[in-house]
């Protein structure tokens, strides 16, 4: 899981640009949107296309992503579980 | 037609490595070779917090930036109110620069990942929009499409908004890039005090406009 | 007192229809120009509907009444149909030439054909001559070429409201006495490259839209072009010709919050139409239709509502989205719509927002849903709010002569 964790954290400061963040600088457990990182609905839908590009996996309805998305670990667990399967 | 004179107040010019304002220019140390590198360095050289800025496009990253060399100088947001401040920009590659970026995320069905937050960009007027979210601009705004630099149609549509609407102050000009040519000629214009006859302002007129790019293109 | 700016002629292609008429049939038969994707190859084709002109490329040279050539989009030839019939229809062809313009909004420009020849142009010359049809300026070269228009020429993008702010850049041009006439609208055709870029988005609907209903679910794509005739009421003198209506009003602003989404309070649709407004120096009881930018989305419609209610309080007018019936035809929207209003005061009618069928909770007012007939209609409002944050607003009136 850590190792997800700290590969998801790459690939979400490269896919947002995020260019003035570091890998320590996200809370695994800290929400990704609000105030922490300043994410907004596009990051959103970008965050959409990572899944399915990175690990295969499609959200229909972008209202999922709500939970999905709340954090790092969040992103991390839903992947897990849905790979399995 | 009324009496009212209109100046410019300030302008600043960024052209391939080089930006340019009254009185002050400014060359990188080192020599760029991309667009990329060059805007960056002038990101942080200009120490701008502003983290959505490396999420914009090329085309909003030259315009945003130039548009902050102006504002930093000469701050309008205290003096106007939002909806008296308008902004008119042109260009002749309206957003190709960053389509081509876009059409490679759908162009091929088997990698096909159409990227959100590159098509957003690809309309021109964006570049109006991250400027006015900035800055707080209310005012009207607009986008031309023109093959070059086209300071009558500036002239003639400012003018018009200055005396149709209740317009106290414009940004106006010029925002290109395609691939690593880049171009960009921003102008603030106010309407020229009574008192302040014989300023140093030039005057806001096609001729005044070219006067500066042209110099300055060369 | 300012010049009053006219409009004396219109010319319209949609899904509807290839002309004004054919368009008015459909409107008054309720009838919707939304179906299943005919004329693009994409992998979305079954998902998405859109609202198509069903015509292929060959069928619009037809229509347009020139010979097929290669390096016209379909953008180009939907624009060059609908100007031609608007500057017919003023008969301006009939009439000693005064300082005549041509504004067009459009964003896509000729991306219709250079999409499906992008291939051919990293590797070979044969079709060439449709790189420059890429350029968002190439449709409006061809129309004023088509028209012979040379006095003023320019091309506007702003995104879905730009053939709103075409018309609005065209009334000024008048008013301040640059021209006497304006033919201003514009064009744009649906193209793999924005569908799939809405659709990444995630604001495509995969039913027909329903603007202003609780479960609206998104917008559906379409395409066309229209113009409008605008002149100076000197101008329109000339030879006793028929008049719409006047241009009474328009107000642009910024919104400044978002690239793509409207503030939860409209605010930036709020001051297009109080500007529009207070021009026009007409109380909100004196608006008696507004035609809704109503997308579908769920952000654009309430923001829109909120920003008509704090505007028009307790005297709102009626009020409906066309969307359903052209599909949302961004570039073009601005004078597609413009027409459509202008159609509704003319026949008295208030055309139905098609599809809803649980209005919206959230908002304090009745979006019309079944066409009116014999209502009165004097003014029309039209609204048009494009990403960047670009929000338009324009008042149509019926005219009477200055005394």
């Amino acid at each position: 899981m850590e190792e997800l964790i700290n590969k998801l954290k790459k690939e979400v400061i490269e896919q947002l640009n995020l260019e003035d963040i570091s890998i320590d600088d996200i809370n695994p457990d800290a929400p990704l949107f609000g105030e922490g990182l300043g994410l907004d609905s596009i990051d959103a839908l970008e965050l959409i296309v990572l899944l399915e590009k990175n690990y295969g996996l499609k959200i229909e309805d972008p209202k999922d992503g709500k939970k999905i998305f709340y954090s790092i670990r969040t992103m991390a667990e839903y992947i897990t579980e849905h790979q399995k399967s | 037609m009324s009496g009212q004179q209109y100046q410019i107040s300030y302008w600043c010019m960024i052209r391939q490595n080089r930006v340019v304002m009254p009185g002050r220019d400014w060359v990188p140390n080192e020599n760029f070779l991309t667009f990329t590198e060059f805007i960056k360095a002038l990101y942080k050289k200009e120490q701008v917090s502003y983290p959505k800025f490396y999420k914009m496009d090329n085309l909003s990253k030259l315009g945003f930036l130039c548009a902050e060399m102006i504002f930093k100088n000469n701050p309008v947001t205290g003096r106007y109110k939002s909806e008296e401040i308008g902004i008119i920009l042109s260009n002749s590659s309206s957003s190709l620069d960053t389509d081509l970026d876009y059409y490679k995320t759908i162009k091929d069905p088997s990698s096909y990942f159409p990227s959100p937050s590159v098509f957003v960009y690809t309309l021109p007027n964006i570049v109006t929009g991250e400027i006015c979210i900035r800055n707080r601009i209310k005012g009207e705004n607009a986008f031309f499409i023109s093959e070059k630099f086209n300071s009558e149609l500036l002239e003639t549509y400012g003018r018009l908004l200055f005396e149709s609407q209740h317009m106290q102050t414009l940004l106006c000009g010029w925002v290109e890039i395609l691939k690593e040519k880049y171009e960009a000629a921003l102008f603030l214009i106010e309407k020229k005090k009574d008192n302040e006859t014989g300023n140093e302002f030039p005057e806001f007129s096609a001729r005044s406009m070219n006067t500066l790019y042209y110099k300055i293109n060369n | 007192m300012s010049k009053r700016i006219l409009i004396t002629g219109l010319g319209i292609i949609s899904s509807l229809g290839n002309d004004l008429a054919e368009n008015l049939s459909a409107l008054s038969q309720g009838k919707s120009g939304i179906g299943k994707i005919q004329y693009i190859d994409t992998l979305l084709r079954d998902i998405i509907p859109v609202a198509e002109v069903r015509h292929s490329l060959e069928e619009l040279f037809l229509i347009a009444g020139i010979p097929a050539k290669e390096g016209y989009s379909r953008n180009a030839l939907m624009g060059m149909v609908a100007a031609h019939e608007a500057f017919q229809d003023a008969r301006l062809d009939q009439l000693p030439r005064m300082h005549t313009g041509l504004i067009s909004g459009t964003t896509v420009g000729g991306m219709d054909r250079c999409e499906l020849f992008y291939n051919d142009f990293l590797t070979n010359d044969h079709r060439n001559a449709y790189i420059d049809s890429y350029d968002c300026a190439d449709s409006t070269e061809k129309i004023a070429m088509f028209l012979n228009i040379r006095d003023y020429i320019t091309t506007i993008s702003t995104a879905c409201s730009s053939s709103a702010n075409a018309i609005l850049l065209g009334a000024r041009m008048i008013r301040q006495g640059y021209l006497d006439r304006v033919i201003a609208g514009g064009c744009e055709s649906l193209t793999k490259f924005h569908l799939h870029g809405f659709n990444a988005l995630k604001i495509l609907d995969k039913e027909p839209c329903k603007p202003f209903d609780e479960k609206r679910n998104g917008i559906t794509l379409g395409e066309g072009s229209a113009y409008l005739i605008l002149e100076s009421e000197e101008a329109a003198a000339v030879s006793d010709r028929h008049v719409y209506c006047e241009l009474a009003g328009w107000g642009n602003a910024c919104e400044a919050f978002h690239q793509t989404a409207s503030s939860p309070d409209g605010i930036g649709a709020y001051l297009a139409m109080k500007k529009a407004l207070d021009m026009s120096k007409l109380e909100p009881s004196g608006i008696d239709y507004i035609n809704a930018h109503g997308t579908g989305t769920d952000n654009n419609d309430i923001a829109e509502g909120r920003a008509i209610e704090k505007l028009f309080n307790s005297a709102i007018p009626k009020v409906s989205s066309t969307k359903p019936f052209t599909g949302h035809t961004t570039s073009a929207a601005g004078s597609i719509e413009a027409i459509i209003s202008i159609l509704a005061m003319s026949n008295n009618v208030i055309w139905p927002s098609l599809n809803i069928t649980e209005p919206m909770k959230d908002l304090s007012f009745q979006v019309t849903t079944q066409m009116l007939k014999n209502v009165l209609v004097n003014t029309v409002m039209s609204n048009s709010f494009g990403f960047g944050g670009n929000d338009t607003s324009l008042i149509f009136r019926k005219y009477q002569k200055t005394e």
